[in-house]
């Protein structure tokens, strides 16, 4: 038997070996950070509005929305799981937090508790289909974004909430010191979320369910309660996120959110979330939830209709999955 | 935990282990047993109760009918969680270790060190400690990785077997049980995780190994116990037997222990 382990390994395949062990999400979000700033600079150029102080401020609280709840579903998404219902949610807690503000007087930030309850009781109810019914994360969510839809629809009779006072607005235009509320808000719960996720017993748990659930159960890890904890954090966060965004246009909208769920998903795998399960930083889907952001703001200001919007980022989420499927393929042809 | 104990008694043993899955009867009073710093082979053809034997001892499906002792003392099984107290870990076949996650991470998955103080309450990790504990027990075992931060995709199959072992035995405080840890290995990736085996034995765990390799099985073990037909049949001093006395065991040609244990 000549049954010897590979010789000792090259200059190239060390080297190789190396740069897949450090730069596997290095490298999605160096590209997504690339295109960022590409598209940053191709847009100041085209457009005369772009590096405007009203429209940098107006970026900043737009990309605030879609990276609050990318965050939600950069957590989803790394448990293997998926998150359809974060547009129907956003927009049920969304109009709850108009609803209670303009009938019960609630203060903004009463509404904003309230939204981030309703929120979290959307995610609890996906999380105990999920971790608990055992279905797959894709129907379970599917289900919710119907059912909150309807809810939205039901709880305002399809009516718009108007009439709210001026302090509603706090959360999506109030701003610190120049810089948007909103984006502070972001920035305090990309940070939280991305030291829970690094940091914390709770986070390895989030790693290890969504690279091998098996392996967890066996570890002794309570699956069904974490898994269930992450949904209901998901829902949280989209519940605020929702209150953010009916902040911005200081009303509740019924029809807020369709397709936010796509922008989402984008910015998580864009910025290097796997489908797959195991994989993504908050770092990275920032920089995803930016870059759309961007390509939404530059259609507007460079008069692309909406509709190539949606292709546009329709083609990218093409090509960030594409590049999620080459790079798992890479990884498991290890050798 | 009280490692000395009379040398004489087992740190594990099942006595009279009856498993039925409907109408089929796996195991039909099955006997083993394994001492401190002892490496046990369990043998047997393919249907004779190994794996249902192994999944008794580790928890995962308690036995109908029949008692566990650990260091004498009787163990209910209801759990893979109940083995675990009782310092019997067990690495299955398909290795479960979570692929995205380092290897320090996986060494210590779902026994993660916290910090001290408030940051500890808040559930933050003490990565460090982990590192440094992963890399001490790996050097101790004798695995060779390249860094305990890798992350366990980025490992060769023997060195994934080696981690999970690793682990195994880390967290043992008497039986590490495994089952085929070399089925899917090359030669020399074998012979390291062998390796492994003899530093846990040598740290005076003891070691229930289920394989089909009887060259193997007669390398590395104390004793060999064959399994036919959902009991024990034959029990050998490794030392003693040879691969022809393994195989007629394990055809039943060859009987050692009393016939009168077996059920009517």
């Amino acid at each position: 038997m000549t049954g010897v382990e590979s010789p000792p390994a090259g200059l190239r395949v060390r080297c190789r070996r190396w740069l897949r062990e450090h730069v596997s999400y290095a490298v999605s979000e160096f590209t997504a950070a690339t295109a960022l700033v590409v598209l940053f600079i191709a847009l100041s150029l085209a457009s005369p509005h772009f590096l405007t102080a009203d429209n940098l401020f107006n970026i900043g609280s737009q990309t605030a929305v879609i990276a609050i709840i990318a965050v939600a579903q950069t957590m989803v998404i790394i448990t293997k799981g998926i998150d359809l219902s974060v547009g129907a949610v956003a927009a049920l807690a969304g109009v709850v937090g108009a609803l209670v503000v303009r009938d019960l007087g609630f203060s903004v930030w009463e509404a904003a508790a309230v939204a981030i309850a309703v929120g979290a009781a959307a995610g609890l109810v996906n999380g105990l289909l999920v971790a608990g019914a055992g279905l797959p994360p894709f129907i379970a969510t599917l289900g919710m974004m119907s059912a909150g839809r309807g809810l939205v629809f039901i709880v305002t009779g399809a009516v718009g909430v108007y009439s709210l006072p001026e302090s509603f607005q706090l959360l999506g235009n109030g701003e610190i010191a120049g810089i948007p509320f909103a984006v502070v808000i972001t920035a305090v719960v990309a940070l939280a979320a991305s030291c829970l996720l690094s940091q914390s017993r709770f986070g390895q748990y989030v790693y290890a369910m969504g690279s091998n659930l098996e392996a967890a159960r066996r570890a002794g890890i309570a699956v069904r309660r974490n898994l269930t904890a992450v949904y209901v954090l998901a829902g949280a966060l989209v519940g605020l996120g929702g209150m953010v965004a009916a902040s911005r246009v200081n009303s509740g909208q019924p029809n807020y959110g369709i397709g936010l769920e796509l922008d989402a998903i984008a910015a998580a795998v864009i910025g290097g979330a796997s489908l797959f399960g195991g994989q993504g930083r908050i770092a990275g889907t920032l920089i995803g939830a930016f870059l759309i952001a961007l390509v939404r703001n530059g259609s507007v200001l460079l008069g692309i209709s909406i509709h190539y919007q949606q292709v546009i980022v329709g083609l990218i989420i093409w090509a960030a999955v594409y590049f999620d499927q080459f790079r798992r393929r890479r990884l498991e042809a290890r050798g | 935990m009280s490692a000395t104990g009379d040398a004489a008694r087992p740190v594990l043993e099942a006595r009279g282990i009856v498993k039925r899955f409907g109408h089929v009867e796996a195991l039909r009073g099955a006997d083993f047993a394994v001492h401190r710093g002892e490496v046990v082979a369990l043998i047997g053809d393919n249907g004779a109760g190994k794996s249902t034997l192994i999944k008794v001892l580790s928890g995962a499906q308690p036995q109908d009918e029949g008692e566990i002792l650990v260091d004498g003392r009787p163990e209910r099984f209801g759990s893979p969680l109940d083995a675990r107290r009782a310092g019997v870990e067990t690495v299955y076949q398909d290795l479960a270790v979570a692929d995205d996650l380092s290897v320090a991470a996986n060494l210590y998955l779902g026994r993660e060190i916290k910090r001290t103080g408030l940051p500890g309450m808040i559930g933050l990790l003490d990565k460090r400690a982990m590192r440094r504990g992963a890399a001490e027990a790996l050097e101790q075992l004798g695995v060779r990785i390249p860094r305990v931060t890798a992350p366990i995709a980025m490992l060769s199959g023997g060195q994934r077997q080696s981690v999970a072992v690793a682990r195994a035995v880390v967290w043992a405080t008497s039986v590490v049980v495994l089952d085929e840890p070399t089925a899917a290995l090359g030669v020399v990736q074998t012979q390291r995780v062998l390796e492994v085996i003899d530093r846990a034995r040598a740290a005076g765990r003891s070691v229930v190994l289920v394989s089909h390799n009887m060259p193997q099985v007669l390398e590395i073990a104390d004793r060999v116990e064959v399994m036919r037909l959902g009991r024990r049949t034959a029990r050998f001093r490794a030392a003693d037997a040879t691969t022809d006395d393994l195989v007629a065991a394990m055809t039943g040609a060859l009987v050692t222990e009393p016939e009168d244990t077996a059920p009517a």
